[in-house]
């Protein structure tokens, strides 16, 4: 497996989709191979960083805003 | 990296909801089926105690398709609205949140299509399904980012990152890999075939991780 085809295999691999017969042959490059294992490990981070459920946490302002402005919309329903 | 050792795949009984700090739907509390049912016989407690489940994880979503608080807050808002002027006509024939998260996305791609035209840019973007992405750097990200910055900064990297990416992208990535929504769901939602969904995501993924790298990797 070249580096090249191994970059396309990673995402595949994220979500599961590569046979038995290709996920070997890709372990086997990046075993080998520094680029392809940061590549790897790096594009692994990048998901949780992201998947972090700490970031943005919301301020209770805007859910006390939220939750008046429903409760003005539960009000016209009641209303008609 | 091991075989059958995929950081990303989850195990069968792991709640879905980990990765946002928030106990499964199936956790305390009513079902959400119940709580739907009765919010559509027109109950507003209902639809209440569904909104104080899930008015995090929609703002969350909303920050991280738009980038900044007061978009955010404008998506969390119109999301719950209208999931509450249109619930008679959820079918429940996907989740409640799926559909939640349909119409936020909706809501957060109009906010960044005014953005564009305000500022004379193109509407659409120029996204080939078949494009190539070539990782350009290889270096190590050392030590890990989260030791390297505080939360704020971090969100400050991520959001960064992200605004670099096309929309098509952006949403593919944040509801695939964030939101966990299957292949299928992603599609559905942004009405794209298997294919273009998984495409997209793969540019998305190594976009973000070349982003990155040009703030992790400094030594």
């Amino acid at each position: 497996m070249t580096c090249k085809e191994a970059f396309k295999q990673i995402s595949a691999y994220l979500d599961g989709d590569l046979t038995e017969e290709l996920k070997n042959i890709l372990n086997e490059h990046i075993c080998k191979c520094a680029h392809c294992k940061v590549v790897y490990d790096t594009t692994v981070k990048t998901v949780e960083l992201y998947c972090d459920g700490k970031l943005f946490p919301m301020p209770q302002t805007i859910s006390n805003r939220l939750h008046t402005a429903l409760r003005r919309k539960f009000q016209d329903r009641r209303a008609v | 990296m091991a075989p059958d050792l995929n950081p990303l795949q989850k195990e069968p009984d792991e709640p879905p909801d980990v990765a946002s700090g928030l106990p499964p739907d199936d956790g305390a509390g009513k079902p959400e089926s119940e709580l739907v049912a009765q919010a559509k016989a027109g109950s507003s407690e209902a639809f209440e105690e569904l909104v104080n489940r899930y008015e995090r994880r929609i703002f969350r979503l909303a920050m991280r398709l738009t980038g900044n608080t007061e978009d955010a807050e404008d998506v969390l808002q119109e999301t719950f609205l209208k999931a509450f002027e249109h619930l008679p006509d959820f079918r429940q024939d996907s989740r409640f949140y799926t559909w939640l998260v349909r119409i936020a996305v909706n809501e957060g791609l109009m906010k960044l299509r005014k953005r564009r035209s305000d500022r004379s840019e193109p509407l659409e973007d120029a996204v080939d399904d078949d494009g190539q992405v070539i990782p350009r750097d290889f270096r190590d990200w050392k030590p890990n980012p989260e030791q390297l910055t505080s939360q704020e900064e971090m969100e400050r990297i991520l959001l960064g990152a992200a605004a670099q990416l096309p929309p098509s992208l952006r949403t593919v990535f944040m509801l695939r890999d964030v939101e966990e929504l299957s292949t299928e769901e992603t599609a559905q939602a942004l009405n794209l075939t298997l294919g273009a969904v998984k495409a997209r995501l793969f540019r998305a993924r190594f976009q973000l991780r070349e982003e990155l790298s040009k703030t992790f990797n400094r030594e």
